[in-house]
């Protein structure tokens, strides 16, 4: 189980901030969808700025991933359970990448201007006005986010169980300081 | 290496180590979304509060459905340059899109004097700022808080045996809520204009304005009408004699309002739009308002616009009022559930803002 390479420091770096950014994002979306109390506004303004950010890492990080490929899975794991892996991980990519785009779609198609920071920097629209196209881009943005977060969910069961569980080290491969990791030590000793 | 089994025995702390973080995101995710609070106010519910008065035909806005498109431009003077630097305040013109409306959700609703209206306005700047604004006839807010307008809206619905709101429970709510008392009695007591042409549209919300320096001040604002202003009068049985009476008057001629910005002064309450300024505060006269056209919400240029209050230009910005971020909020999921129906044909027709030549062109 020591020959799992570990992911590259910035591929390591990328996930984590990531990681962070997006849970954030899925409860500020959710709860601000469902408020209408003194922070709407101020949270509704992060939302849009926080998104863009991570359509930005977003971008980075699938060059970065395309230019370095990850390690492989451990060798014992059956062919399904590798498919499933690797699939959701595409699907993880592409939704950080659709989700941020069809927020930011839905406000230019609803007419609405896209300030982000402030009002220091305005997005310009990237569709046309089209009031019913923005109704169903934000029935979209609800269910893409929804199934985002679902997808969260299993990943880090998979990831706790294959450190907790398994102790495989593959989610040593993705700490930040493998060796400071208790779980990871005790992996050692296997 | 040896091959380990897929899931390997492992004690049962281990498996609660694996379980115990997926299930506190799911918790957390259940309360942000309000899941386990069900009393929260949120969009849903105050649009729920809004339905229980009103009803929902499918397509109308879920408040102010009854109303008109209008364009025409704003001009600006800069007499307010000095306390805002957005630039629809400097002198020039920008073109303005905006809507005339009854207020209540039934978009069928009869005509008459005491029915609040209001005026939407959405200025242009060439730079691409924008600002939006919806404005209402009456002097003062009835409530100070989102939860007092649900709370009010609830208060209000019909009953389902009389079709008229329980006066116990209007009286039930307006004695809990005594110091609403001096505001009801404002709105009922305002004096009337004849329509919406020669009447005066209010803010009723504050927004702060802010200097080149950064300097913030508390504002109000209001359209005061240039046209001169006739009490109102009865109209029984003419269902919607105040729209007919505005494109009347829009065929005639453009009609014009000036906008006034009232500074606060030192005792007034900023966050609180049922409470009215007093009335020596200093007011700018910061432009012009003139609208030239009139058209029906089918096919017209307000229908796919929201007017949020807080789509402000930069040199604006929202004050603590907290009836305006549930504005926004509202206003957005209004547009997102009304922008996905299809409406049926609205009680101001297209038939009805034909101008007078084209429709003679048309019968021809
Ligand atoms: C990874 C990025 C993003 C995530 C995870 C995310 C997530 C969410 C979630 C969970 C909601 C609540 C949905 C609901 O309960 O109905 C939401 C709403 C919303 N999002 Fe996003 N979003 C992202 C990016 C963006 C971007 C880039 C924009 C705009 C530029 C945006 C604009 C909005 C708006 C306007 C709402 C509706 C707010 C309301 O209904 O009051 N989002 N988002
Ligand atoms: C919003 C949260 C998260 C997202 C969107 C996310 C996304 C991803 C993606 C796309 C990968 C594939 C590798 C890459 O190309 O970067 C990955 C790998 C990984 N993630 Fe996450 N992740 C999240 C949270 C977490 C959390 C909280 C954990 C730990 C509990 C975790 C553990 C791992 C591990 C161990 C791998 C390596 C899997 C392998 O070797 O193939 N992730 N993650
Ligand atoms: C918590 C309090 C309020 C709630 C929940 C509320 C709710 C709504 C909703 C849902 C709409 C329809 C929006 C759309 O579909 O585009 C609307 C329209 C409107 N509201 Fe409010 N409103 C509130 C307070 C106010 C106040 C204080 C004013 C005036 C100063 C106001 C003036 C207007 C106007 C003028 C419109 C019509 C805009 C148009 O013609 O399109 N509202 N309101």
């Amino acid at each position: 189980m020591k020959n799992v390479k570990s992911f590259t420091m910035p591929s390591r770096v990328l996930h984590w901030v990531m990681a962070v950014m997006i849970l954030a994002m899925i409860f500020i979306g959710v709860f601000m969808a469902s408020t209408v109390g003194s922070d709407y506004y101020r949270l509704v303004a992060l939302h849009r700025s926080v998104g863009i950010a991570i359509l930005v890492l977003a971008m980075l990080r699938l060059g970065n991933r395309l230019h370095t490929p990850p390690p492989p899975l451990p060798e014992d794991l059956p062919p399904v359970i590798k498919v499933g892996a690797h699939a959701s991980h595409i699907l993880l990519y592409v939704l950080m990448i659709v989700l941020p785009l069809v927020g930011w779609g839905m406000l230019s198609a609803g007419g609405y201007p896209i300030p982000l920071w402030g009002q220091s920097v305005r997005l310009p629209p990237i569709l046309p006005y089209d009031p019913m196209l923005w109704a169903e881009l934000r029935s979209a943005h609800t269910l893409l986010a929804f199934l985002l977060f679902g997808l969260v969910l299993a990943h880090i069961t998979a990831a706790l169980f294959h450190g907790l569980i398994r102790r495989d080290g593959v989610l040593r491969s993705m700490l930040l300081r493998a060796s400071l990791d208790p779980i990871s030590q005790e992996s050692h000793g296997d | 290496m040896a091959t380990k089994p897929l899931v390997p025995s492992a004690s049962a702390v281990r498996w609660l180590g694996v379980i115990a973080a997926p299930t506190a995101l799911a918790l957390g995710f259940l309360w942000a979304g309000g899941g386990l609070t069900p009393h929260r106010l949120t969009q849903t519910s105050l649009l729920d509060a809004l339905r229980a008065v009103d009803g929902t035909p499918p397509g109308f806005r879920r408040n102010h459905a009854k109303g008109v498109c209008v364009t025409g431009w704003f001009e600006g003077n800069g007499n307010a340059a000095g306390i805002s630097t957005a630039s629809v305040l400097q002198p020039g013109r920008v073109p303005v899109v905006g809507r005339f409306a009854l207020a209540g959700g039934m978009p069928f609703q009869a005509d008459a004097p005491a029915k609040v209206r209001s005026m939407a306005l959405r200025l242009m700047s060439p730079d691409g700022q924008e600002w939006r604004m919806g404005i209402n006839d009456i002097p003062v807010f009835p409530v100070r808080t989102p939860q007092e307008f649900q709370d009010l809206q609830l208060a209000s619905r019909p009953d389902p045996a009389s079709g008229k709101p329980d006066p116990a429970r209007v009286k039930a709510f307006r004695a809990a809520h005594p110091w609403l008392r001096a505001a009801g009695a404002q709105i009922t007591h305002r004096p009337l204009s004849s329509g919406f042409s020669d009447d005066t549209y209010r803010s009723l919300n504050s927004f702060l304005f802010v200097a080149k320096d950064g300097a913030k001040a508390a504002v109000r604002l209001s359209m005061v009408p240039l046209q001169p202003v006739t009490p109102a009068d009865a109209h029984a049985g003419d269902h919607d004699y105040l729209f007919r009476q505005l494109i009347d008057d829009l065929h005639a001629h453009p009609l014009q309002w000036r906008l006034m910005v009232t500074l606060a002064g030192s005792g007034d309450a900023i966050d609180n739009p049922s409470k009215e300024w007093s009335r020596d505060n200093r007011q700018i006269d910061a432009g012009t308002l003139t609208l030239k056209d009139i058209e029906s919400e089918e096919n017209g240029p307000c229908t796919g616009i929201t007017f949020d209050p807080l789509v402000l230009p930069r040199g604006m910005m929202p004050s603590g009022d907290p009836i305006l971020q549930a504005r926004s909020a509202a206003y957005m999921r209004s547009f997102y559930l009304r922008s996905g129906e299809r409406p049926t044909a609205p009680a101001v027709s297209p038939e009805m803002t034909v101008p007078p030549a084209n429709a003679k062109d048309n019968k021809s």
